[in-house]
């Protein structure tokens, strides 16, 4: 698996490449975060967003500084290019973002978000989306403080009878 | 969507006071720059302080201090000491008697939802940060000769 070179956004921080040992720490984050178990799902990104097509798509580990002995995770974030769909130029999509609950607040979430703009940056994209639910307070008031505003689409959807 | 006048103050007076850490102004020097008068404002700092966002100082040097917690106060929060912000029902209204205007308050509502998701995704720090964004953009276009486009915008 290709590994990017670590990026530091301070000295607390590292973000790097997914790893399958991260696997088990994404799941359970998510697990206590969304109270939802889904092994299944991950493991199947992993496989899609870790190991494939990895210069337009983004599966990223934060964890801490890596001269500790044990580096301790701390969040992850997944994001890809996608292109022309809904008639869009391609651009970034982040689609998850997560981080531990106990080190919210600590600038772990931007060093995320920073190192996958980044990286849609590198891969020649210069707009980023993604998607909130409308009452999902802590992500909404994290991206926004992120610099995201409404953007130019407006979701739909009905109820299939 | 249009924010009475009490709201729009408020919002203002929190980020002047938010501009910098443990500042203190008084309603006269807030007042002065949006071009309205103390004792306005003094009744929308009275409401902000009931709340718990501002605390007024009293003596010489005195004024109004921002108490809260800027990156947990949202727009919305503000906005809902002076107005009502509630959603509200589709088709349940009182003038709603007819299938088109409980289907036009379901369209309004829609956008209600949004405005009121919008206010509340914004917080004192991150609407801070904007201000100074803008601030700090027209003070290079300053620098580098581009015309300052006028301010029109009036409470």
């Amino acid at each position: 698996m290709k590994v990017l070179e670590a990026t530091r956004i301070n000295q607390a921080v590292q973000v790097r490449r997914v790893r399958a040992a991260d696997i088990p720490h994404v799941i359970a984050l998510d697990t206590r975060v969304t109270r939802i178990a889904k092994a299944e799902y991950w493991n199947d990104i992993f496989s899609r967003y870790g190991r494939q097509r990895s210069r337009e798509r983004f599966f990223l580990i934060a964890e801490s500084r890596p001269n500790r002995s044990a580096p301790e995770f701390l969040g992850f974030t997944i994001g890809e290019i996608r292109a022309w769909e809904f008639g869009s130029a391609p651009c970034g999509w982040v689609f998850a973002l997560s981080v531990e609950p106990k080190m919210r607040l600590h600038g772990i979430g931007s060093a995320l978000l920073k190192a996958i703009s980044g990286e849609f940056r590198k891969a020649g994209v210069g707009k980023m989306r993604t998607m909130v639910a409308r009452d999902g307070d802590l992500p909404l008031l994290f991206f926004r403080s992120e610099g995201m505003i409404a953007g130019p689409y407006i979701q739909l959807e009905k109820d299939i009878d | 969507m249009r924010l009475q006048v009490s709201t729009r103050l408020a919002i203002f007076a929190v980020l002047e006071l938010t501009a910098r850490e443990g500042r203190q102004l008084s309603v006269a020097e807030i007042g002065e720059k949006y071009g309205v008068s103390s004792h306005h404002l003094a009744k929308v700092m009275h409401v902000l302080g009931r709340a718990g966002l501002v605390r007024s100082i009293r003596g010489a040097g005195g004024g109004y201090q921002f108490v809260g917690n800027a990156r947990r106060t949202t727009l919305l929060d503000v906005a809902r000491l002076f107005e009502d912000l509630s959603s509200g029902e589709q088709g349940t209204g009182s003038g709603d008697a007819t299938h088109e205007e409980q289907t036009l308050s379901g369209i309004l509502n829609e956008i209600d939802n949004t405005a009121r998701a919008t206010l509340g995704s914004i917080t004192i720090a991150t609407m801070r940060k904007l201000v100074d964004r803008r601030s700090a953009r027209d003070d290079q276009h300053l620098k580098t000769g581009v015309t300052r486009r006028s301010n029109s915008q009036r409470l």
